[in-house]
């Protein structure tokens, strides 16, 4: 089965890669680019923020030219008011509708603030926006954000740049079997096999940023996160085996020598 | 000379409208990807020679940058 008979569908749009990349955080600009064409990523996402009034240099949105698709973020914002503001000015700045929410509680752990996500995703929906809300693994919080009309959500694996997988596999594999919309595993992944998980369990998709680009060879690291995420999604569509209690010979057990 | 507030720093400018601000602070008003607010709503860049800056408006001038 080829990968390209399976794309990830994000409002009406096919992506041909389940890996969604950040690009922050990279030794350097160069590495970045080695890991996004390594990662094989299609979808990244990039933060808006005041320009510096000193001047204006080359844009970083130069250098990802044509060949993915951007998702601008409003990372940090801590209000609905500058949340949605972001948001627009993303939209006027890059010329995409596609926005990935977040909407910050909390500085010390980033969680996410859920009274004030749902309103504001349903405002920036009603403003033509493809919203992918950064979420709690909840899956009641899921289910209103898909509610409200957005096109993915986006569950938490655990805290932001944390490193610590999957906090709470039961509660994604919960989210993943009821929401309507794909579910993107965001935030949390460390390591090849996180990613693999989440797909195991479901997800359509991932977000990963600093596990990648923190790694000690990052190029290397995207390389693997992309085939974990393959080889996560090709499990779950095989189907994966139940799990017993006690062993289960696997080869014949007639004809044994000395029987 | 109008004082308004920048990118959320008093400024003191002899611009009257967006676009010469960018370009009284080096910023091509050409340049692609920029986008820029006026007290909260954003305004097109086709509007940037023509919406006047006064007086205590808050204008945010902002860009992408890599993020996760």
């Amino acid at each position: 089965m080829s990968k390209h008979n399976d794309p990830l569908m994000i409002a009406g749009t096919a992506l041909h890669s389940r890996l969604i990349l950040g690009t922050a955080q990279y030794p350097n600009q160069q590495v970045m680019l080695d890991s996004l064409e390594a990662s094989g990523s299609e979808l990244v996402t990039m933060s808006i923020r005041r320009i510096s009034l000193e001047g204006y240099s080359q844009s970083l949105v130069d250098l990802l030219g044509d060949r993915v698709r951007l998702l601008p973020n409003t990372s940090g914002c801590v209000t609905a008011k500058d949340a949605i503001l972001t948001a627009e000015l993303a939209r006027e700045a890059l010329d995409t509708n596609w926005v990935k929410l977040e909407l910050i509680g909390d500085r010390e752990t980033l969680y996410p603030d859920v009274e004030q996500l749902v309103p504001a995703a349903d405002e920036l929906v009603r403003k033509g926006f493809v919203v992918l809300p950064y979420c709690n693994d909840d899956p009641v919080t899921c289910q209103k954000l898909a509610d409200v009309g957005c096109a993915a959500v986006m569950p938490l694996g655990s805290l932001i740049g944390s490193g610590r997988g999957l906090g709470n596999p039961a509660a994604i594999e919960l989210i993943c079997s009821r929401s309507p919309v794909p579910v993107v595993l965001d935030a949390g992944i460390g390591t090849a096999s996180d990613a693999a998980l989440a797909m195991e369990l479901g997800c359509d998709a991932v977000m990963i940023n600093t596990a990648i680009a923190k790694s000690h060879d990052p190029i290397r690291m995207a390389a693997a996160m992309k085939s974990a995420v393959e080889g996560g999604r090709l499990a779950r569509l095989a189907g994966r085996i139940p799990k017993r209690t006690f062993a289960e010979p696997s080869s014949p057990q007639l004809g044994l020598v000395g029987t | 000379m109008t004082q308004l507030r920048v990118n959320g720093e008093a400024a003191e400018i002899a611009a009257t409208t967006i676009a010469e601000l960018l370009s009284e602070r080096g910023i091509d008003p050409g340049a692609r990807f920029l986008a820029v607010a006026v007290n909260g709503a954003v305004i097109r860049r086709a509007e940037w020679t023509a919406s006047p800056l006064t007086a205590g408006d808050d204008v945010e001038i902002v860009r992408p940058l890599q993020g996760g």
